[in-house]
C-alpha cells in the first residue's frame, strides 16, 4: 500500500450523538479514519458500537454533529439535492438486511432500472436497459427472466442480497459501503455472496468498507481492520497485525467469542 | 395489492359493515328515483302523524262498497274505541255503584259493557266525583251507545241552491271498500314530522346529505392530516416544530368547542351543507396528522428509504413512492373514521342549532333537532327521531366494523 497516496475517503474527528442533556449518548465518537483507493477495511465491533452509524456518517444520510468528511482530499458538501445525487455515484452501500432493503410495492426491474438511470441511461432504448439488467444479473448468477416483473418478496434473501450486488455492478461506484451485508444470510450463500463481491471488486476497482460484527469475515476479506467499541475505534491496522497479535483485551474477547467447530465453547468471556 | 383486497373482502367483520354501507348507500341512490317527491314537501296538516296507511275518507265514499257480514266487527270496532284508560274509569264507577270489585273484568269487554249499561245512570250522584268526570261519563255513554247501535250512517251534502243538507246516501256497519278502488291512498311508513312532511323520503334525503359532509369533511380533514404528516414526518427539524406546534395547539382547544365556535360566526344562511362539511374536516384533521407524522418517523430511516435515496431519487419521489405506500392502509382507516365522525359532528352541531340552515336540505342532525324542538320525544312520537338514530347508528356502526376488519387484515398482531 502506497501511504503516500492523498487518502480517497477521510474522515476527521468526526462526532455523532443523540439526544440532549441526560439522554445525550454519543454513538460516534472522534472517529479518525483514512480510506485509500483499491483498498478494503473492515470496521469490526458488536452490537450497539455505531458502526452502522458510523457508516450512514459517511454515506451521507445522517449529518455528524461535529467533524468532517473529506473526499478526494476536498470537504465533502452535500448540502443540496444535487450536489448529494453527485456524491451518491462515487459512494453506495449494501445493507444489512435485503428483506427491509427493498420497496415491497415496486418491482424488481425499478430497483435496476434506478441504477441505470442515475448512470446517465435515462434516455437509452429500452433493449440497451435490458441487455444492461440481464447482464449484472448474470454477473451474480442470477437469471433475469426469472426475476422480471416480480415483487422483492418473491424472492430469497440470498437472492434478493445478490440483486443488491446486482445493483453495485450497474452503479459502479468508487466506493461500497457494506452494512453486514451476509449477516442475515445462511452460512452457504454467504460464500457465494462474498465471492462475488470480491470478483466485483477486481472487475470495478472498488474500495470497500465493511461493516461487520465477524472477525472471522474480517481478515478473510480486508486488508486493514478497525476495532470499534464504544463509537471509538480501540484498534486498528492491518488485519494480519490486529487479529493475529490482538493488543486490546476487547479485540482478544472479540476473536474469542468466534464459534469453531469441534471445540467447546468458552462462556466464561461471554 | 389485489392479494390485500382479496384477504380484506375475506374478513367477516369487513363483509358485514360494508354490506350493511352499500345497502345504505343503495336505498340512497334508488328510492329517489322511485319515489320523486321533494323531501322538504309538507303533505300534512298538523304535527307527527303516526305511521300507518293513509286512506282518503272522501274517495271511500264514492267507491264501490261491498257488504261483508263479519261476526266480530262490533267487537273490534268497540275494542279499539274502548281504551285502556277508559275501561279503568268504567271500573270505577261500577265500584262506586256497589258492584263487587272481583266481578269486574276490565279485559272482558262484552261483560263489562253488559255491566255499564245495567248500571249507568247518569243521574246518580256518586260522592267525591268532579263535574268534568261527570261529563265525561256521559260522553262516554253517548259514544259507546251510538257505537252499538246498528243504524247506518248518513251521507249529507249541503244543497248549493238553497243552501239546506240534503242527504246523499248511506253508510251501513257492513259496508267495506276495497283499498285498492280507492283513488287516493298514501303509506307513510314512518307517519309524518312536525312539519307534516314524509319522514321517510326525508331521512333519505337527509342521509345522502349526511353522508356527503362525511366524505367531504373526511377528505379534506385527511388530506390536511395527511399532508402536514407526511411533511413534518420526513423532513423533520425546523418543519416538525412548526406543524408539531400548530398540530398541538389544535389538540389543546377541544375540536368541537372549535367547531361551534366557526359555526355560530358563519351565520345561519351563510351556512350550507357544503360550509358546514368544510368547517367540520379543517378542525377534525389533527389526530391524522400525528398518527401519520410518527409513522412516517418510523419509516423515514428504514433501508429502503435509504436505498432511495442512495440511487438518487428526490423528496417528492420518496414520499410519494417509498413512504406513502406503506402508510396508505392506515391512512384509508382513518378516512373512513373521519367519515363516520364528520357525520357525527355534523349531528351534534345541528341538534344544538348550529348546522346548516334549514331551508334546502334536511340532514340527520337537522331532523333530530326538529324532532327536539317540537318535542317529539315527551309526546312519544318515537317515528320522529328514533329511524334517524337507528340510521345515524347504522352508518358509523358499519363503517366502525369495516374498520376493525381491515385493521385486523393490515395488523395482524391484532388478529384473533
Amino acid at each position: 500500500m502506497d501511504k503516500e497516496k492523498k487518502p480517497y475517503l477521510s474522515a476527521k474527528g468526526v462526532t455523532k450523538s443523540f439526544g440532549f442533556g441526560r439522554q445525550k449518548t454519543v454513538a460516534v465518537d472522534n472517529i479518525n479514519l483514512d480510506l485509500y483507493e483499491g483498498e478494503v477495511i473492515s470496521i469490526v465491533g458488536e452490537s450497539g458500537s455505531g458502526k452502522t452509524t458510523l457508516s450512514k456518517v459517511l454515506l451521507g444520510l445522517i449529518n455528524q454533529t461535529s467533524g468532517d468528511v473529506y473526499f478526494q482530499g476536498v470537504k465533502r458538501d452535500i448540502s443540496s439535492q444535487a450536489r448529494k445525487r453527485e456524491y451518491w455515484k462515487n459512494i453506495q452501500a449494501i445493507f444489512q438486511d435485503p428483506f427491509s432493503s427493498y420497496n415491497i410495492f415496486n418491482k424488481i426491474d425499478s430497483v435496476l432500472l434506478d441504477c441505470i438511470n442515475m448512470r446517465g441511461g435515462v434516455y437509452f432504448p429500452r433493449e440497451k436497459k435490458t441487455e444492461m439488467m440481464i447482464e449484472a444479473c448474470s454477473f451474480v448468477n442470477l437469471k433475469f427472466e426469472e426475476l422480471t416483473n416480480k415483487y422483492p418478496f418473491e424472492l430469497s434473501g440470498g437472492q434478493m442480497q445478490r440483486l443488491m450486488i446486482a445493483r453495485i455492478f450497474l452503479l459502479q461506484p468508487k466506493i461500497l459501503l457494506a452494512d453486514e451485508p451476509t449477516s442475515m444470510i445462511d452460512a452457504c450463500s454467504r460464500a457465494t455472496i462474498l465471492d462475488e463481491l470480491m470478483h466485483l471488486r477486481k472487475e470495478v476497482g472498488m474500495t470497500i468498507i465493511f461493516i461487520t460484527h465477524d472477525i472471522g469475515l474480517a481478515y478473510y476479506v480486508s486488508d486493514n481492520v478497525y476495532i470499534m467499541e464504544k463509537g471509538r475505534f480501540v484498534e486498528s491496522g492491518a488485519a494480519d497485525d490486529v487479529i493475529l497479535r490482538p493488543k486490546e483485551p476487547y479485540t482478544q474477547r472479540l476473536i474469542n467469542d468466534v464459534p469453531k467447530i469441534y471445540e467447546e465453547w468458552d462462556l466464561s468471556t461471554v | 395489492m389485489k392479494h390485500i383486497l382479496q384477504q380484506v373482502f375475506r374478513s367477516g367483520k369487513f363483509v358485514t359493515g360494508f354490506s350493511i354501507f352499500m345497502a345504505i348507500i343503495l336505498i340512497v341512490v334508488f328510492y329517489p328515483m322511485i319515489i320523486t317527491d321533494a323531501p322538504l314537501s309538507i303533505i300534512g296538516q298538523g304535527t307527527f302523524f303516526p305511521p300507518g296507511i293513509y286512506v282518503s275518507v272522501y274517495d271511500s265514499l264514492s267507491s264501490t262498497t261491498y257488504i261483508l257480514n263479519l261476526d266480530d266487527a262490533t267487537t273490534k270496532r268497540i275494542t279499539n274505541k274502548l281504551n285502556d284508560e277508559d275501561r279503568v274509569s268504567i271500573k270505577e264507577w261500577l265500584v262506586a255503584a256497589g258492584i263487587p270489585e272481583s266481578e269486574i273484568d276490565t279485559t272482558d269487554t262484552q261483560k263489562l259493557l253488559d255491566q255499564w249499561f245495567t248500571n249507568y245512570d247518569s243521574q246518580k250522584n256518586v260522592p267525591g266525583m268532579t263535574n268534568a268526570k261527570r261529563n265525561y261519563y256521559v260522553r262516554l255513554n253517548t259514544a259507546l251507545k251510538s257505537l252499538l247501535s246498528p243504524e247506518a250512517a248518513a251521507v249529507m251534502q249541503v244543497n248549493p241552491l238553497n243552501n239546506e243538507l240534503e242527504q246523499i246516501g248511506t253508510i251501513n256497519q257492513t259496508d267495506y271498500v276495497n283499498v285498492g278502488e280507492v283513488a287516493n291512498i298514501r303509506i307513510l311508513p314512518l307517519g309524518t314530522d312536525n312539519f307534516g312532511r314524509d319522514v321517510l323520503t326525508e331521512l333519505v334525503s337527509a342521509t345522502r346529505v349526511s353522508l356527503q359532509i362525511g366524505f367531504v369533511a373526511g377528505i379534506i380533514a385527511t388530506l390536511i392530516g395527511l399532508t402536514l404528516g407526511l411533511l413534518a414526518g420526513y423532513i423533520g427539524g425546523f418543519v416538525d416544530d412548526i406543524i408539531t406546534f400548530i398540530t398541538n395547539l389544535f389538540i389543546v382547544i377541544p375540536p368541537f368547542v372549535l367547531l361551534i365556535l366557526i359555526s355560530f360566526s358563519i351565520g345561519q344562511e351563510q351556512r350550507g351543507a357544503f360550509t358546514i362539511a368544510v368547517v367540520i374536516g379543517f378542525t377534525s384533521w389533527v389526530w391524522t396528522a400525528r398518527a401519520v407524522r410518527s409513522q412516517v418517523i418510523s419509516l423515514r430511516n428504514r433501508d429502503h428509504v435509504n436505498l432511495s435515496k442512495l440511487s438518487g431519487h428526490s423528496i417528492v419521489h420518496i414520499i410519494l413512492n417509498d413512504i406513502l405506500p406503506y402508510i396508505l392502509s392506515y391512512v384509508i382507516m382513518a378516512f373512513i373514521l373521519q367519515i363516520s365522525s364528520g357525520i357525527l359532528a355534523e349531528a351534534g352541531l345541528s341538534i344544538l342549532g348550529l348546522g346548516p340552515r334549514t331551508t334546502d336540505v334536511p340532514t340527520l342532525g337537522l331532523m333530530m333537532n326538529w324532532a327536539m324542538i317540537y318535542q317529539a320525544h315527551i309526546l312519544g312520537n318515537w317515528w320522529a327521531y328514533m329511524p334517524v338514530l337507528v340510521t345515524i347508528a347504522l352508518i358509523t356502526f358499519s363503517m366502525n366494523l369495516m374498520n376493525t376488519g381491515m385493521d385486523q387484515i393490515f395488523n395482524p398482531a391484532l388478529r384473533d
